[in-house]
């Protein structure tokens, strides 16, 4: 028993966080009558809000640091003008040109990661000037107008499916519902796996029963939205992509030597630095990477608008940085997870979704969208003061 | 009363139920320089800050009267009202602002709340005179001398109509000439009718200046001279200061000296602040396998620079110097370079610099070994566990679990902790920098029978201590630090903590000359 006490102690951020996700959902289901939960709507709340999960993914690394990335927003337009030139105007193959904006997006990165590691200057500062330089560029690049159509291919990254939309089975797409299957199996093929590795060091393990239920609890999740979507299109192609995304980056922030000091060196800098932790080279990267996941972003915003313009991505960063905090990271640093991050966007996600839906007008929903960071972050606060003082 | 300008009475202060003031008496007479000298954490410091009300009015026992009267101070404040104004040891001056504003700053030469700035000038003026600093009163403090910054501080205490001038260490960061010029104005003051008390481990400077001196050890008064009834006697000051009886334990070690393994050559490093001030001087020294070293020295002295700067470059600029282990030169350039040559550095820091606080204990023990647990960059988190759970045991660890933060732990649970991380490390040199700081007696033991079993295993330590007990204790041999330099080299059995103190005193007084 008093092992199941502690995983809730040790986790209570983000079981906090699901259990808001959670009631945020029934709350607007009831609220639109059963609108949120449709079909069409599910895959809509995927589609619109992609983008904003991959750029917390990233943001959350720079915000596990202790400071934040204000430039993103800017990179996502910066990265989608670009593409669209090399797509649009230059005919570019659809293939080489994601690769070379990828690039891009790593150098815009790199150049605002050089800056903040080697050159000491706080990452407010320099990621506010990248903000401005690479909105600035924007423009520069589409004088000002709106760049479009993209090509057939590339617009499917955004607002594809993956193929197979005849294969039905009492109106379901089958591909959806064998991809959910799938992914409950290697789910449960890792959790069982896990387990077994702790069996053998003979160490003390969550009950059986208690574990059942959560896997139960996800398998069931997981099905339900794979069901759900395969009612309406199918899986969207990019929600494939940000599967991947999250499951690389839980992974790197979790069982790796680099993820262990980007959190180290959020915690105390200076201890991490007398620890051998190289503390300028993961400042770098985690910046560079940064502009890397701003450009995926911005190729999956400028597929879905399809068209490239001057004001895209504008205030996301604000989103992703929101999203983080909602999920339960740190303002301190050295605190915070992907899935964390991912939740809390959701979180903003629906709002945005369920308020829409029920006609609430957009300066309220901000409004809202405020309090509800408030509220998730003195949340957080006060928790992590009562597991302090015990 | 006539004579008497302050009087502290019966003074005793407890934190955490460790007493820091044993019922201190202190008289201070007017128009008198009066030294209190002692060790580090013998109390010097806590008695200034009651006497300035930093600590407050009923935080501590006993009376104090000025003048005559009886004193309630519940704030820095309440005693600049009395005349009392302190000068710390780090000068508490906002460098971008100029030295007028400085003086006057919370003090403006103000109307309604705004400042007249041609008064504060002329005044300004006027009390840098008096000081004898010869700087624009417009000129901004950053670009001043810390000697001249002092001065400032003191021009400071001026403009708030000072009668007793409290000084703490304010000599510690002055070379020779400044150290001069700024004991010459106390007396200059002296003659104008304002007490001071200085505070100093500098005997030289206080046989120079003081008319009276008080020794305090443990919380405790110890002797009183006065310049008109006593002889000053160096010898009599030393051992009141250092005289305590040996309480401490230290557990036995047979000492088994192998080979020298590291050696430091003509090491100099410049201070990272003034790129041309040399903080530490051609220093040499070297360790043997199974050898404990000790580092002695005060305060300020020079040695966690020295550790540090060896450790990777970590503190200072302008490193030369040779560094050889095993009688090969080696280069450190990081601190990952020293961890594969085999160093570690357990730093006097640990909250800031030697532990991440909001990490549990299993991820602060790897955080310098993750590769030993790791397969290509992949950490094997059942491993990681084994492991930690091993040190725990090793180390005894008193915890709730692995999973514990480190910030919940105690002081010596935590220091045990810093050190799993660098024995996990599997280091040839261990550099351990105040081991013991602030932690108590019983962990204390287990710290030194921790560092006895690493030279057990033929691995070496430095240890770099404040606390000389503990040094004669547990050291082979003893290096003297002072002012970044090598002041002597002791044998552990033949070193007492006199020959220290003598070795320092001479060396500072040979700089001196």
């Amino acid at each position: 028993m008093t092992g199941i006490k502690n995983y809730f102690k040790n986790n209570i951020r983000q079981y906090g966080m699901i259990i808001a996700l959670v009631f945020i959902m029934v709350l607007f289901q009831l609220l639109t009558r059963g609108i949120l939960f449709k079909p069409m709507n599910i895959t809509n709340l995927v589609l619109q809000n992609a983008y904003v999960l991959i750029l917390a993914v990233g943001m959350l690394l720079a915000i596990i640091t202790g400071n934040i990335d204000l430039s993103v927003g800017s990179v996502v337009a910066f990265v989608g003008a670009l593409a669209a030139v090399m797509m649009v105007t230059l005919k570019v193959p659809v293939a080489l040109a994601v690769i070379i904006s990828l690039l891009i997006g790593l150098s815009a990165g790199s150049f605002q990661g050089l800056f903040i590691a080697y050159f000491k200057i706080p990452p407010f500062i320099v990621t506010l000037a990248g903000m401005l330089i690479f909105r600035g560029m924007t423009m520069v690049i589409l004088k000002g107008q709106t760049l479009a159509p993209f090509p057939v291919s590339f617009q499917a990254i955004a607002a594809g499916y993956l193929p197979g939309r005849e294969l039905t089975v009492l109106g379901l797409n089958l591909i959806a519902v064998i991809f959910g299957i799938v992914l409950s199996l290697i789910y449960i093929f890792f959790e069982f796996n896990s387990r077994r590795n702790k069996q053998r060091y003979g160490f003390e393990l969550l009950p059986l029963s208690f574990e059942l239920i959560k896997w139960t609890l996800i398998i069931i999740s997981i099905n339900a939205l794979t069901i759900s979507l395969a009612a309406y299109n199918g899986i969207p192609i990019v929600l494939l992509l940000l599967l991947v995304i999250i499951i690389i980056y839980t992974f790197i922030t979790q069982k790796t030597i680099a993820g262990r000091h980007i959190y180290a060196l959020g915690g105390n800098a200076k201890a991490a630095k007398l620890s051998g932790v190289k503390t300028e080279r993961v400042m770098f990267w985690v910046y560079a990477n940064m502009g890397m996941l701003a450009a995926v972003a911005g190729l999956v915003v400028a597929g879905r608008l399809n068209a490239a313009t001057p004001k895209a991505g504008n205030m996301f960063e604000l989103d992703a940085i929101a999203a983080c905090f909602i999920g339960g990271a740190s303002a301190s640093g050295g605190i915070g997870t992907v899935i964390g991050a991912i939740v809390g966007g959701l979180v903003m996600g629906v709002l945005n979704n369920g308020m829409s839906i029920m006609g609430v007008s957009v300066d309220w929903q901000q409004a809202i969208k405020g309090l509800v960071l408030l509220g998730a972050v003195c949340f957080d606060v006060y928790t992590k003061n009562k597991s302090g003082s015990r | 009363m006539a004579n008497i300008h302050l009087e502290m009475r019966n003074i005793s202060k407890a934190f955490y139920g460790v007493m820091a003031l044993d019922s201190v008496d202190l008289t201070v007479n007017n128009h008198e320089i009066h030294a209190i000298v002692g060790e580090n954490g013998a109390g010097k410091s806590t008695l200034m800050k009651v006497l300035s009300g930093v600590h407050a009015d009923g935080s501590f026992d006993g009376e104090i009267f000025f003048n005559g009267n009886k004193c309630t101070f519940s704030g820095i404040k309440d005693s600049e009202k009395y005349g009392i104004v302190i000068i710390h040891q780090e000068l508490a001056l906002v460098p971008y602002l100029s030295i007028a504003e400085n003086i006057f700053l919370g003090n403006e030469r103000a109307k309604n709340g705004i400042i007249d700035w041609n008064n504060s000038i002329s005044e300004a003026n006027k009390l840098l005179e008096k000081v004898g600093l010869n700087e624009k009163s417009t000129t901004l403090v950053e670009n001043i001398g810390v000697g001249k910054q002092q001065l400032v501080e003191i021009a400071k205490a001026l403009s708030k109509d000072v009668k007793l001038l409290i000084l703490d260490e304010p000599t510690a960061a002055l070379n020779d000439e400044e150290s001069n010029k700024l004991l010459n104005l106390l007396l200059e003051l002296k003659k104008q009718g304002i007490t001071s008390i200085l505070i100093s481990h500098k005997l030289n400077e206080i046989e120079k200046v003081a008319d009276a001196i008080t020794v305090i050890r443990d919380g405790k008064v110890i002797d009183n001279l006065h310049k008109s009834t006593d002889k000053i006697d160096e010898d009599r000051i030393i051992r009141s200061m250092v005289g305590r009886e040996i309480t401490d334990r230290f557990p036995s070690r047979k000492s088994n000296i192998g080979e020298e393994t590291f050696k430091v050559e003509n090491w100099t490093v410049y201070d990272p602040q003034h790129h041309d001030k040399k903080a530490i001087d051609n220093i040499n020294f070297n360790v043997k396998k199974g050898e404990v070293v000790g580092f002695a020295g005060l305060m300020g002295a020079g040695r966690t620079e020295i550790a540090m700067s060896i450790f990777g470059k970590s503190w200072g600029v302008r490193h030369s110097g040779k560094i050889y282990k095993d009688n090969k030169e080696i280069f450190i350039h990081s601190v990952n370079d020293a961890i594969k040559q085999g160093l570690a550095y357990v730093t006097e820091d640990r909250k800031s610099y030697g532990l991440v606080l909001i990490n549990n204990i299993m991820r602060n023990l790897t955080l310098s070994s993750l590769k030993s647990i790791s397969n290509s960059g992949v950490i094997n988190s059942n491993e990681e566990v084994i492991t930690s759970q091993n040190f725990r045991e090793k180390l005894n660890i008193k915890c709730s679990g692995l999973e514990q933060k480190v910030e919940d732990l105690s002081g010596g649970n935590q220091q045990k902790v810093v050190l799993g991380k660098w024995i996990m490390a599997e280091p040839d040199i261990l550099i351990l920098d105040e081991p013991t700081r602030g932690i108590d007696v019983g962990a204390k033991y287990e710290i030194y029978t921790i560092i006895n079993s690493l030279v057990a295993e033929g691995k070496s330590v430095i240890m770099i201590s404040s606390e000389m007990p503990e040094l004669l204790g547990m050291c082979d041999r003893i290096y003297v630090i002072t002012e970044g330099r090598v002041a002597g080299e002791l044998k552990g059995k033949e070193a007492t903590q006199e020959s220290i103190m003598k070795c320092i005193i001479t060396h500072q007084r040979e700089r001196s000359i």
